[in-house]
């Protein structure tokens, strides 16, 4: 090694893992399935939309095909006839695959304790990351976005989801 | 050979589709690229609001109302309100019903916006999507300004409003209204002359006066085919009888008359705000009837009556007299009804809603049989279905 000093080896060169490299090609660029069920949906297209602009955390593309895409916003309520077709959906995305359960409804049931709803998502999919509101507001999606990017960040430090 | 091109294929789109707009689902039976049948299959939202009303007080269930036509939630707690106010016979005061008109116009705009963005992003128009949305946010805002909530406002109640308008709302929706025009020209410059938005329009997705009168269709979809019917002027409601509008309507009930039919109302409604905004008279906001609206915070320190009657509603809500109502409302998509039955207990017996959405889908079938395939998606845009609202 000679002339090169061994500060300017460490201001060119970083060394990381692959599972963190992995890990940070993954979060940076979260493609959610599109699949709005109901209100939420339609704040999850504001966030989409110009003023909250979902693109500033490289999730822009929402994919019609759940083949393309590695996030699932659950934006909505699951009712027990939609439930076989969002796990069918679930289960078409390849890994690695998150899940977000946008709204108390896809989180627990919401206001609606009855015959016709699935009382939280996580009795059909593991759910990822829970965002509270009734709709949550467009900041409140943004946010558990980043929560979820922490997570997958922090699985690729720890090592703990290699697929 | 003629073996082969006598077979139809049959084809599923959606529960989970880009251009449903929700979970809708339809079989469809296909020769070639013509559609030869079309089913649709709803449920997949199926909440059962309708039943769980059953189980809350009459103030409780406000806050349902609004889940189920969810881009016009004003309208669905005007006619829950203006149904409750009819079983029990209350007069609602002047400036709520003009404060309920001017937050249901707005309301009328912002999802006639959705609709706009939502059926030029199926023909991959996004930046009118963008635009619409962003328009939309305004009204977002203001909503938020009245009643604390972007979406899901629960600001009316039974016998007026929540609260008086806040002072900020005002020179916000004073600027909206002056935009409005201008706003709504250039969508049209983007959308009216486009050569592609032409072509997938016109004369596609025909509904006949005599069908749309057969299939109960209402709202903008039945006033595209020729019919004058609109709830405000036929059976005015809180003081709709004020306000000078027209009420646009088509002539050959093809998609491009919807759309034109839809822009023109937009504008319409903004001619209504002005009204309202203008004339909104002085007085309570609420009615003074203690049986059935909270008493003012002030009341409650200086009076025994003013508690007891507090604690009364809070407790266990009103108690409306035995009998059946019915009371509707021209929401964005058509007439939006209310059936309630009461026994005279605290709580609704049966509560149906009479929901536009499921019966303009009703139509969908004949409007598409014989066209594209690729026509469905601009038909479904056309016809504005809220999922929320057919399955609820
Ligand atoms: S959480 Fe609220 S806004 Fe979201 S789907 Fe449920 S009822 Fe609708």
């Amino acid at each position: 090694m000679a002339g090169v000093e061994e500060t300017d080896l460490q201001r060119n060169v970083l060394t990381t893992t692959v599972d963190r490299m992995l890990a940070w090609a993954r979060r940076s660029s979260v493609w959610p399935a599109q699949f709005g069920l109901a209100c939420c949906a339609i704040e999850m297209i504001s966030t989409a939309a110009a003023r909250f602009d979902i693109a500033r955390f490289g999730s822009e593309v929402m994919r019609a095909s759940p083949r393309q895409a590695d996030l699932m916003i659950v934006a909505g309520r699951v009712s027990q006839k939609m439930a076989p077709v969002l796990r069918h959906i679930h289960d078409q995305m390849l890994e690695p695959k998150w899940v977000i359960a946008m709204g108390d409804c896809a989180s627990c049931g919401g206001v609606y304790n009855n015959y016709a709803l699935v009382q939280g998502v996580d009795k059909i999919v593991p759910v990822d990351v829970y965002i509270a509101g009734c709709p949550p507001r467009p900041e409140a999606l943004l946010y558990g976005i980043i929560k979820l990017q922490e997570k997958i960040d922090e699985q690729g430090r720890q090592g703990t989801r290699t697929a | 050979m003629s073996e082969l091109t006598r077979e139809t294929l049959t084809i599923n789109m959606g529960p989970q589709h880009p251009s449903t707009h929700g979970v809708l689902r339809l079989v469809l039976e296909l020769s070639g690229e013509t559609i030869v049948s079309c089913k649709p299959v709803i449920g997949y939202l199926h909440t059962g609001i309708e039943k769980e009303m059953e189980t809350r007080t009459y103030h409780q269930n406000i806050a349902l109302t609004d889940r189920i036509e969810y881009l016009a939630s004003y309208f669905e707690e005007m006619a829950y309100c203006l149904a409750v106010e009819k079983l029990l016979g209350l007069e609602v005061p002047r400036r709520a019903q003009y404060i309920r008109v001017i937050l249901c116009e707005l309301n009328r705009i912002a999802s006639h916006l959705v609709w706009l963005g939502t059926s030029a992003l199926d023909l991959n128009a996004s930046s009118v999507m963008m635009y619409a949305f962003a328009h939309r946010e305004e009204y977002q805002e203001m909503s938020e300004i009245v009643s604390g909530q972007r979406m899901m406002p629960g600001y009316f109640r039974i016998g007026g409003v929540q609260w008086d308008l806040p002072e900020e709302f005002f020179p916000r929706v004073r600027k909206f209204i002056d935009e409005l025009p201008r706003r709504l020209d250039e969508y049209e410059a983007l959308l009216t002359d486009n050569p592609i938005w032409r072509d997938r329009h016109i004369g596609i997705s025909s509904l006949s006066r005599e069908q749309a009168l057969a299939y109960g269709v209402t709202g903008p979809v039945l006033r595209a085919s020729g019919v004058n019917w609109d709830l405000r002027k036929a059976i005015p409601y809180s003081s709709y009888e004020d306000f000078t509008f027209e009420v646009p309507v088509g002539a050959n009930g093809d998609a491009f008359d919807r759309y034109t039919v839809r822009m023109a109302e937009m504008r319409e409604s903004g001619r209504i705000l002005r009204q309202a905004l203008d004339g909104l008279p002085e007085g309570p906001y609420i009615t003074s009837d203690r049986k059935v609206a909270l008493p003012p915070r002030p009341e409650l320190v200086r009076s025994m009556e003013a508690v007891i009657h507090q604690f009364k509603l809070v407790s266990e809500g009103i108690h409306p007299p035995k009998g059946e109502v019915y009371a509707a409302v021209e929401s964005p998509r058509g007439e939006k009804g209310y059936f309630i039955v009461s026994d005279g207990s605290n709580k609704p017996v049966r509560v149906r809603v009479r929901a536009p959405s499921f019966s303009n889908l009703a139509a969908l079938p004949v409007m598409v049989q014989g066209e594209m395939l690729a026509d469905v998606v601009v038909a479904i845009a056309s016809i504005d279905i809220v999922l929320g609202d057919v399955d609820r």
